[in-house]
């Protein structure tokens, strides 16, 4: 149907400049990370560690690496469950109010971050939960849920609820079945929201730039406080390092999904 | 099932709910009811002009991400399955980047002794260092690609449930190929733009990280009078009022919106 018109030709150059300037950024960061020189010379005059050995050897990178794992890693295990159960319950229940809830939850999407953390911020500051660990955790657990609870709505979308009445009519009850039936079917987009939820906290900065503080402060922190400082190649380094880890975990959510099919 | 709602439902709201309605309290009251914080806004000329530049550039990212990312989606829509999953494979790459690694990357690419600039001296094009960054034009160039997969994803969305035949129907009856594009193609991919057109204009209206880090100081959108007046003048009621009126904005514009199409179709992506 299509021949290679001009404007055909047009369209694949205009395309590929953009696809240029979308994945530029992304490669330019892993050669600078490995480049002996002080300041940003592209293409790096040779290859070398120090920027890594910098941040491994760094205690207050470490601290904050060490920071946003343990927040990341409770944000899953506390922002899973919660989806997942108000998931299920959204998809089941023909009550009016459950479509007013669903729009809540998806409310961390819709209002700007910018706001929320703000507002968490005066919140905080009349509890104590200003530069506290807790108060991390919960506030990505409210970011994060969302994501959660997208990706295992889409992956109820395709089981059938009958299945589910045929285990409760055999006798089992509502919690048993929903473990023995629903649950591995919906096992891959569970993890999938998992994932994300994890991503997420891993990558928020704005929330933590307002309500962290002292040792309690994620690598985001750190960074941006690096960045509007002075441009140091450790920081190519450690997002290298996150970029990575980044994709590893989109690469595994994916393959998860597709399995579910 | 109400039971099984209430953990989420509970974080949703003290944590955002709460919050954002202290915000709007904490605008008008302050040792009894004031509109003073709302005076500021609307007549004082920092508050006002800052309101004004945050919609420009978020309308010209929003025209500059529908032009780039238009010709992207259509391409990946007319183009066979495994080169539209790697096109689309490129578009969402740096989604999966962290937006902070991002401005880092551009701040390599842009300053004055960045990679852009270099390249332009290496090829005598320039004399002088050109100034890229640490001004608007970095913030858009920076906002523009953050952005631009939410515009591009929607777009595609729609492209794909165009039914092919609708173009070959508009073939047989003698039409140019360019005129099917501009009477059949375009005006049923307009739910696309308007959805992807909306989204981007939106998360561009509360954009943080890429003008502090790449606007020099200069951009001052309106999130940086929020973090501001909080974080340097101590001014809770006026940062209260500016977040309470940049909220109404994405609210209108999400409600105006609603009105044509359907806003899950906004949300939908990511």
């Amino acid at each position: 149907m299509m021949r290679t018109s001009p404007a055909r030709i047009g369209l694949y150059v205009i395309s590929a400049l953009v696809l240029l300037y979308l994945i530029l950024p992304v490669l330019i960061i892993a050669p600078i990370s490995f480049s002996s020189a002080r300041f940003l010379t592209f293409p790096p005059p040779s290859f070398s560690m120090r920027w890594y050995q910098q941040y491994f050897a760094n205690p207050a990178w470490m601290q904050a690496t060490q920071v946003t794992l343990t927040v990341a890693l409770l944000t899953v295990v506390i922002a899973t469950p919660c989806g997942v159960a108000a998931a299920y319950a959204i998809s089941q229940s023909k009550l009016r109010i459950m479509r007013v809830i669903h729009m809540a939850l998806l409310l961390p999407l819709v209002v700007p971050i910018i706001i929320t953390a703000v507002g968490i911020f005066f919140v905080y500051a009349k509890v104590g939960l200003v530069a506290t660990m807790p108060g991390l955790v919960l506030a990505n657990v409210m970011l994060g849920l969302p994501y959660v609870v997208i990706s295992v709505l889409a992956g109820l979308q395709s089981f059938d609820p009958a299945q589910e009445m045929v285990a409760r009519s055999l006798g089992m009850n509502r919690l048993r079945s929903f473990f023995a039936v629903t649950l591995p079917q919906i096992k891959s987009s569970v993890i999938a929201g998992g994932i994300f939820a994890f991503i997420s906290a891993m990558d928020e900065t704005i929330v933590a730039l307002f309500i962290s503080g002292g040792q309690y402060q994620p690598l985001t922190k750190r960074m941006f406080t690096a960045l509007r400082d002075e441009i140091d190649p450790t920081i190519a380094a450690i997002s290298t390092l996150m970029t990575a880890a980044s994709f590893m975990l989109v690469l595994l959510a994916s393959t998860r999904q597709k399995k579910s099919g | 099932m109400l039971v099984l709602v209430s953990p989420a439902l509970l974080v949703i709201l003290a944590l955002i709910v709460l919050p954002v309605g202290w915000l709007a309290w904490q605008s008008i009251y302050h040792d009894g009811f004031t509109l003073e914080n709302y005076r500021r806004v609307f007549t004082e000329d920092i508050y006002w002009r800052s309101f004004a530049l945050t919609f420009e550039i978020s309308l010209a990212v929003t025209v500059i991400a529908l032009l780039l990312g238009y010709p992207v989606a259509y391409l990946a829509n007319s183009v066979p399955k495994g080169w539209s999953i790697l096109i689309l494979s490129l578009v969402v790459l740096p989604f999966w980047t962290s937006v902070l690694v991002r401005a880092y990357a551009w701040l390599a690419l842009l300053q004055r002794t960045g990679v852009i600039n270099q390249f332009l001296r290496y090829l005598d094009v320039i004399s002088e260092p050109l100034a890229l960054v640490h001004n608007t034009f970095g913030t858009v160039v920076a906002t523009v690609h953050i952005l631009l997969p939410f515009m591009v994803l929607p777009l595609y969305a729609t492209m794909q449930k165009i039914p092919g035949d609708l173009m070959q129907a508009g073939a047989s009856l003698g039409a140019s190929p360019s005129l099917t594009f501009l009477r059949v193609f375009l005006p049923l991919s307009l739910p696309g733009v308007l959805a992807g057109c909306t989204m981007v204009f939106v998360l561009c209206l509360g954009f943080y990280i890429t003008p502090e880090l790449l606007g020099g100081g200069r951009t001052v959108m309106v999130s940086m009078l929020v973090s501001r007046n909080v974080e340097l003048y101590n001014q809770f009621g006026a940062a209260s009022a500016v977040a309470v009126v940049l909220l109404l904005s994405v609210l209108a514009i999400f409600f105006i919106v609603s009105r044509f199409i359907s806003l899950d179709r906004v949300l939908g992506q990511k």
